[in-house]
């Protein structure tokens, strides 16, 4: 683990501190970028939705859901296009971003689920959820932690790719014929979105409930006393 | 090994690392109402040159058996203003001009007369919604031959009987599936589905698919890309 960890002293009380360098700066700047181009994303892609919000035939037309027009951007169908169509070069970009960092950096160590994770997994779910003492973790990521932030770079990934067999089912009619046909790949593209809001809902609540100081370490990148150092 | 430093130190050092995160702050751009459009344009812009660049000129769009074409009355009729524009069938002609060697009023005759092509294909609007059909007519290439069609020329521009118009890019309106359709189902074109002749263009979206077609020139200059182009839709959207 790639930890910087330093003392801090107040000369005033003489109190010392230990505050851990968790998130690089790239990882900071993918990780807000990110946040405003999913924003986007998400509300421009119910903008188009609005236009067809259905996914039968389009005679007889049935309703899937009426989604709101204040939670809607760009005005209307072309506008939406044209936010989705800009972002989601920013959203592309952002992701190989982070994950060239990742790996290049060999940053991705802290953060990737693999095998030797799935044991620690039920333990902090058993925590979380139902009460369950609090498992011992040493790392800056928890089992549940990696999964989940493993899954949802998937989950973007296949965004994308769904994304690019709803744009260009005849470029990429391979993509398409992958997901069932240009039908399937836009019902894929909204559920894999659901997904997406599922796991951001989600740690939103996690970000409520840790409070200020490990929110800051997503600011500033330092966070101060983590647990996992076992001070 | 481990570094001390006072706590108003720490304060310098996290608070330059909160600054570095500044230049996310530049997507606020868009944010601000006079760079919003030109931003937006830039990015449909972006988009369409890379629709282009992604688009193969010998790829097929997958074509579908019979048993998978919707019943013609399941069909959707996309009309953006009139379904029936009321053209005269029988004095009906196509005016071809611009860089063409053989300009002037072409018959639906003369369309016929080249080699029918019918291609099962699936239709997607820009709502989201698609249809497999079952079209009919000539290749746009053949007729582009006919007319003599400086081919090295950038677009195709159409205009329609009910004032829609549009244009096509020279590498979508000399692909093989790219039609002069004038038949859906094996029957002749209906009124409301662009009688006597629309496009039918399997690799583009479907606004792009202009019916009731009167006019066609061949040009390197565009004054209008398109009646939902000119209001912010995108000019090439291919499939």
């Amino acid at each position: 683990m790639s930890e910087a960890v330093i003392e801090i002293e107040s000369p005033k009380t003489g109190e010392v501190q230990a505050a851990v360098y968790e998130h690089p700066w790239a990882v900071r700047f993918a990780h807000w970028l990110n946040a405003v181009s999913l924003l986007v994303m998400v509300a421009s892609g119910f903008q188009i939705f609005r236009a067809f919000p259905s996914f039968g035939a389009k005679i007889p037309q049935k309703d899937l859901l009426l989604w709101p027009k204040a939670f809607a951007l760009g005005g209307w169908l072309g506008g939406g296009l044209q936010w989705h169509l800009t972002f989601m070069w920013i959203y592309i970009a952002t992701g190989i971003f982070y994950l060239g960092y990742q790996v290049f950096s060999r940053n991705y160590r802290q953060v990737l689920f693999t095998p030797r994770d799935v044991r620690g997994v039920w333990p902090m779910v058993r925590y979380y959820f139902f009460f369950g003492p609090k498992p011992m973790v040493r790392e800056v990521y928890n089992p549940l932690q990696k999964l989940a932030y493993t899954s949802v770079v998937g989950l973007g990934v296949l965004s994308l790719l769904t994304g690019l067999a709803v744009w260009k089912p005849v470029q990429f009619s391979w993509l398409a014929w992958m997901m069932g046909g240009f039908h399937w790949a836009r019902i894929w593209h909204f559920a894999v979105m659901w997904a997406i809001l599922f796991f951001v809902f989600g740690h939103l609540v996690m970000v409520v409930l840790h409070g200020w100081n490990n929110f800051m370490s997503m600011l500033a990148g330092w966070k101060k006393n983590p647990d996992y150092l076992g001070r | 090994m481990e570094s001390r430093i006072d706590n108003r130190k720490f304060k310098r050092v996290t608070r330059r690392e909160l600054l570095k995160l500044a230049p996310v702050l530049a997507v606020g751009a868009i944010a601000i109402p006079k760079l919003q459009e030109p931003l937006l344009k830039a990015g449909l812009g972006f988009s369409d040159w890379a629709s282009a660049l992604l688009f193969r000129s010998r790829h097929l769009a997958t074509t579908f058996a019979d048993s998978e074409v919707v019943p013609f009355e399941k069909f959707p009729i996309n009309g953006y203003d009139v379904e029936d524009p009321g053209v005269d069938l029988e004095a009906w002609t196509l005016t071809v001009s611009g860089a063409v060697q053989k300009p002037g009023q072409y018959k639906l005759a003369q369309v016929h007369s080249l080699p029918r092509v019918r291609q099962n294909t699936r239709h997607v609007c820009v709502e989201g919604w698609d249809v497999i059909g079952r079209f009919g007519g000539a290749r746009l290439s053949d007729f582009m031959q006919m007319i003599g069609a400086d081919t090295s020329a950038r677009f195709v521009y159409v205009e329609c009987a009910d004032d829609y118009y549009e244009s096509l890019d020279m590498v979508t309106a000399l692909h093989p599936q790219t039609l002069l359709c004038y038949e859906m189902y094996d029957q002749p074109l209906t009124r409301e589905h662009g009688a006597p002749l629309r496009l039918q263009i399997p690799t583009k979206i479907g606004y792009k698919q202009a019916k009731y077609l009167t006019d066609l020139r061949v040009t390197n200059v565009l004054d209008k890309v398109g009646y939902w182009e000119d209001q912010g839709y995108s000019s090439f959207y291919s499939l």
